[in-house]
């Protein structure tokens, strides 16, 4: 530092000072660079003719394509499907757990004991933390034709007279993702918002009170305007991520019969890609959803800022 | 609250106490579900159906066949060495990396920041991550899943930052003045001050590693290095396919409760019970992790 003072240097810009930060942030540099940035030339695949045999060099050496891997993808019925099945569970699903989130989170709020409270809060979140391959299964055995709990009790109550294979019919699936996805997740998603909601200003409780103001006029006047920053954040992630699916939870519960309903984005890609190895269609699909993903994302926030003037920039 | 008041809310309690255990049940349930019915003899499944509440005959043979599968016992612990691998190793990685980008006086800032945001906002794809695995050798070996899961992602620097701002400057300066260098302020002085976000990142590093599937499913195909959750993936995903076509052809013969064969419901309650066994370390250390959840998502909130 003495030496750096001489020079007319400031303190911390020292030759010393800075190899050793920058060493900290080594190996993170190598890893970003070579697992994060390398990869994006994966990104010219979309514009090319690939062979599998090519190997890494074939990315940059195999002959353009153009937007012939775009026409392939745009004309295919597959494709058609699988975007109307993206979109319609993610948005039904964050319309109903946002909502969900919300209601319960105010509830919580209302509990009176502090004990009672954590409890409830540490028992709903803890299915956020079993992994989706054995909340899924869960899942198809609680559905089973063969004496799955939701049959035994529909047969009971003699609501149907033959058991429902609800996993093999199409148009039972996107209701089961989006109820299972709510089971799962409720608890975990009040978090923030039970937060924001802690963090609100008590007086303004009190002075409802004294307003003679019921428990509903203080959510719907007090709290619910008090947290609007964070349900607008919540609302801008969601249709920003509206075209990234669960693909842990729906590869799960997809299965041949089901496939007209479940088929999504993610699934998609790992078949054309994976399975197929049309490496140029599914870094294709991959351009489209990322680009898509963007605007709206921008679009959400454009929105959100005209309205209530929160954004996220 | 006023007594006047009182009777109508100690009513509203009991309604809100109510509504909250029900929803606990239903959040609870599915893991009882399948821990009784993994408890189940597969004759009693086969007759009855799957029990809703208790064992309707206790059992404990597909607990026995699971814990003497040598396959899953591999399984578990590639999970297990790999989630402690990963998770202390991308902490490390992550943190340093943090505390490098936190400090004022970093040269060359621009570009960390550069390619932080272009690795958050871009991704190459499924694709891009086979080819380069083939490259690097790396492709169906256990190496796949170490080496590109070491570092956490710039959201994670993001989190570490905030925090790392939150500690006082002078007591970097003392440091400083008492001639200590980087390696040192970081390793004696951020790290200890960092524990609750340390935690909170790594539990959740943790979780996701233990639960990971996807990297098994698309960067290896031999059954040697395969991951519990994968090995869950492919039983559940066979025995649904199976039990299904078992399904629809018996629902064609009409008859009143189909329930499936002796061997189909055994097959079940194995599955079933394996499932019990990879959700059991997270079910165990959930109690005590549960403090940090909050924190881990606060931090995360309060990024600007």
């Amino acid at each position: 530092m003495k030496k750096s003072k001489k020079k007319g240097f400031r303190p911390g810009y020292d030759r010393a000072t800075q190899f050793q930060l920058h060493t900290l942030m080594l190996p993170g540099t190598i890893l970003m660079l070579m697992f994060s940035v390398v990869p994006l030339f994966g990104l010219l695949l979309a514009f090319k003719n690939y062979k599998v045999i090519e190997g890494i060099k074939g990315v940059f050496t195999s002959p353009w394509y153009g937007f012939q891997n775009f026409k392939i993808i745009f004309g295919n019925f597959d494709f058609r499907r699988m975007l109307t099945n993206t979109l319609g569970i993610n948005l039904i699903g964050n319309l109903v757990g946002i909502l969900a989130a919300i209601g319960f989170a105010l509830f919580i709020n209302e509990i009176s004991r502090a004990r009672f409270k954590s409890v409830v809060q540490t028992v709903t979140y803890m299915p956020h933390f079993i992994s989706w391959v054995v909340f899924g299964s869960i899942v198809i055995t609680l559905l089973s034709g063969d004496g799955g709990l939701f049959n035994q009790i529909l047969l009971k109550l003699g609501v149907i007279k033959t058991p429902i294979v609800f996993m093999a019919q199409p148009r039972y699936f996107w209701a089961i993702a989006i109820l299972s996805n709510l089971v799962k997740e409720l608890g975990w998603s009040t978090i923030l918002y039970t937060a924001a909601i802690s963090g609100v200003d008590q007086e303004l409780y009190e002075a409802a009170d004294l307003d003679g103001a019921s428990r509903i006029q203080k959510m719907r006047y007090v709290t619910l305007p008090s947290i609007k920053g964070t349900i607008v954040i919540m609302i801008i992630f969601a249709v920003a991520g509206i075209m990234n699916n669960n693909f842990d939870q729906i590869f799960v519960l997809q299965n041949p019969f089901n496939i007209e309903r479940s088929e999504v984005i993610d699934t998609y890609i790992y078949k054309v890609g994976m399975q197929q190895l049309q490496f140029g269609m599914a870094a294709a699909v991959n351009i489209f959803k990322s680009i898509l993903a963007i605007i709206l994302l921008g679009m959400a926030n454009f929105v959100s800022n005209k309205l209530t003037d929160n954004g996220l920039f | 609250m006023n007594k006047i008041k009182s009777k109508k809310e100690k009513r509203y309690q009991v309604i809100l106490t109510t509504v909250m255990v029900l929803i606990m049940l239903i959040t609870v349930y599915p893991v009882w579900y399948s821990l009784i019915n993994s408890l189940n003899s597969a004759q009693d499944i086969s007759k009855n159906g799957f029990a809703m509440l208790l064992p309707g005959e206790f059992s404990l043979d597909s607990w026995k066949s699971v814990l003497k599968n040598p396959e899953i016992f591999r399984a578990f612990g590639i999970t297990l060495s790999r989630t402690v691998i990963v998770t202390i190793l991308q902490t490390l990685f992550t943190s340093m990396f943090a505390y490098g980008f936190s400090r004022e006086n970093l040269t060359g800032k621009k570009f960390y920041t550069a390619i932080g945001f272009l690795s958050m906002y871009l991704n190459g794809g499924v694709i891009a991550y086979f080819i380069l695995f083939s490259a690097l050798h790396i492709y169906n070996t256990y190496w796949v899943y170490i080496i590109p899961c070491l570092f956490g992602g710039f959201y994670n620097v993001i989190i570490f930052n905030t925090n790392y701002k939150a500690i006082p400057d002078s007591l970097f300066e003392s440091a400083k003045i008492d001639g200590a260098s980087e390696y040192t302020v970081f390793f004696r002085i951020v790290i200890p001050l960092s524990k609750p976000v340390i935690s909170a990142l790594g539990i959740f590093t943790a979780v996701g590693t233990w639960n990971d599937y996807s990297q098994t499913l698309y960067y290896t195909k031999s059954s040697e290095i395969q991951t519990l959750s994968y090995y869950m993936l492919s039983i559940t995903k066979s025995s649904a396919s199976a039990a299904q076509l078992g399904e629809t052809m018996s629902a064609g013969a009409s008859s009143v409760l189909t329930t499936m064969s002796n061997s189909a419901a055994n097959y079940k309650t194995i599955e079933l019970a394996c499932m019990v066994l990879s959700a059991l370390p997270l079910i165990i250390i959930y109690p005590f992790a549960q403090k940090f959840f909050e924190k881990g998502v606060m931090v995360g909130s309060v990024k600007g």
